[in-house]
């Protein structure tokens, strides 16, 4: 059990000009395991994940990381235009992989055909894609995905998630997840970890949607999400992540 | 054949323009190119200490470029004051000091404007070698950073999270830029030196479409920008460092046109 475990995260925090970005957070991603941060803008979602990654100097608590294969989708990433960057020299950005890894990874995402397009000429879904790609190529152990399928069409959403589900088994590496899509989350995911500044509740999904605490953060019709998941398709999004019915 | 005072200025600018194009690329990147101004105008200060205690040319504008990017890290963390007014107050201080310490220095006969601007007549065998054994050792620095450099250039975060290490890439390269401007100074002068890392990566800009190409096109740009600036320079005995600049502005407006073209062509 105790090698399987790739990140570590033990009781840490992290502040910014005085003020507590996230605090008290214990987690562990091990191997062919999907954890998943959930929580409001502002939760620290992002600021737990980069802290997992090792990207801040001063934090409270300890991370202990037992692999260097690391894959990254950040949140946001702005592409200088003064930089010329097509999408397989992107590809190439932090590791040496060769056209047929290449190939694999995009036609995995469904972006094979943009391999030769600049990076600065892509929509916001095919730019995410391509993001995924990169991060899978190279086989990670550990993945690291920041609201992964942010501007992605809705079919695509759903394509998406699962390949990284299918990812998880295949590699067998581990995933953080950040995401908001809490429909998706829930389906696909080993481990919960609702976030509001601090740890609200974590555990499965089944446990996480019926704690009280995720209900008063989410709304009582988000604790059906799960259900209505394993019974039929009957609602719509909404913008911030909500829930609507038909 | 190094004897003639032209071919010598020639090999001089064939060595820097190798050095020019790589390094110019990541200081348009990185939009370091009032960083590289900065480190350049400190560069005469270098000059007037190597005269003042018989040193190293090279050597003592090297130290003092890099002195100069330690103090603006250190200005950088301990005032409120934005980077760029740091770097112009930087530059122009340390420009300023050292046209005041050429002052003093009474009893050497400095030639301000080959300092300022290049002096095609200036560059002796020994600065032959200067530039290319120190500009062979630049790329081969930049070769080794390179992956981690320009990682962290698309992406800072994503470059440290994925193993690499951005903030040892990036201390590496104001070393190279201290160093490529040490190596350079003679022929291109203090206060055209930046222009010579940016106005050919500028052309090559519009003329490519990966980092790679954009690399090579500067190099060259910088090759006929040092030819035609410095047979110019010979024909009409201008100084050599406005020469090859003006040559390679020349160079710009012309890939203007290419990028006319593409864009005609996207409507």
């Amino acid at each position: 059990m105790g090698n399987n475990i790739l990140v570590k995260l033990n009781n840490v925090g992290f502040q910014q000009n005085q003020k507590w970005l996230v605090q008290g957070v214990s987690l562990q991603v091990e191997k062919g395991k999907i954890v998943t941060l959930i929580g409001p803008n502002g939760s620290g979602k992002s600021t737990t994940a980069k802290i997992a990654l090792g990207l801040f100097k001063n934090i409270e608590g300890q991370v202990e990381k037992f692999t260097n294969n690391i894959g990254y989708v950040p949140q946001k990433i702005s592409i200088d235009w003064t930089l010329p960057l097509r999408v397989r020299d992107f590809m190439l950005l932090t590791d040496n992989l060769t056209e047929d890894v290449i190939d694999e990874a995009l036609s995995l995402t469904g972006v094979i055909n943009l391999k030769d397009k600049s990076l600065g000429n892509l929509s916001g879904g095919e730019f995410q894609r391509v993001l995924l790609a990169r991060a899978i190529s190279k086989k990670p152990e550990l993945l690291v995905l920041d609201e992964p399928v942010q501007g992605v069409d809705f079919t695509g959403e759903i394509a998406l998630y699962e390949l990284i589900k299918e990812i998880s088994e295949k590699l067998n590496c581990g995933i953080l997840l950040i995401s908001h899509d809490l429909h998706t989350v829930m389906s696909a995911t080993d481990h919960v970890v609702c976030l509001n500044g601090h740890v609200c509740c974590s555990g499965s999904p089944k446990e996480v949607a019926k704690n009280s605490e995720y209900k008063a953060l989410f709304g009582e019709q988000a604790s059906q999400t799960l259900s209505i998941y394993e019974h039929k398709h009957d609602h719509v999004h909404a913008n911030d992540g909500d829930i609507k019915k038909n | 054949m190094f004897d003639d005072f032209f071919i010598r200025a020639l090999v001089a600018g064939i060595g820097i323009a190798f050095v020019a194009g790589p390094l110019g690329c990541f200081v348009v990147w990185r939009r370091l190119s009032y960083f590289g101004d900065t480190l350049a105008h400190s560069a005469l200060l270098g000059v007037t200490i190597a005269y003042s205690l018989e040193f190293n040319i090279a050597v003592s504008i090297f130290l003092i470029s890099s002195a100069i990017a330690l103090i603006l890290i250190q200005l950088q963390k301990k005032t409120n004051l934005p980077s760029d007014a740091l770097l112009g107050l930087l530059a122009h201080s340390s420009l300023a000091v050292g046209l005041v310490v050429i002052g003093f220095l009474t009893f050497i006969r400095f030639d301000i404007m080959g300092l300022l601007f290049g002096d095609i007549l200036a560059v002796n065998k020994k600065d032959l070698i200067t530039i290319w054994v120190g500009g062979a050792l630049i790329l081969l620095v930049l070769r080794l950073i390179w992956k981690p450099l320009f990682a962290s250039t698309v992406n800072y975060e994503l470059a440290q999270a994925e193993g690499l290490n951005p903030e040892r890439a990036k201390a590496v390269f104001t070393v190279l830029l201290a160093a490529i401007i040490a190596i350079s100074i003679k022929l291109v002068g203090v206060l055209l030196i930046t222009g010579m890392l940016i106005i050919p990566t500028a052309m090559a800009r519009n003329l490519s479409d990966n980092p790679k190409k954009m690399v090579i096109f500067a190099i060259i740009g910088g090759l006929l920008s040092v030819f035609i600036g410095l047979f110019s320079s010979l024909e009409f005995n201008t100084p050599s460092g406005p020469s090859i600049i003006a040559a390679a502005l020349v160079l710009f407006i012309f890939s203007l046109l290419k990028v006319k073209q593409t864009i005609q062509l996207k409507n």
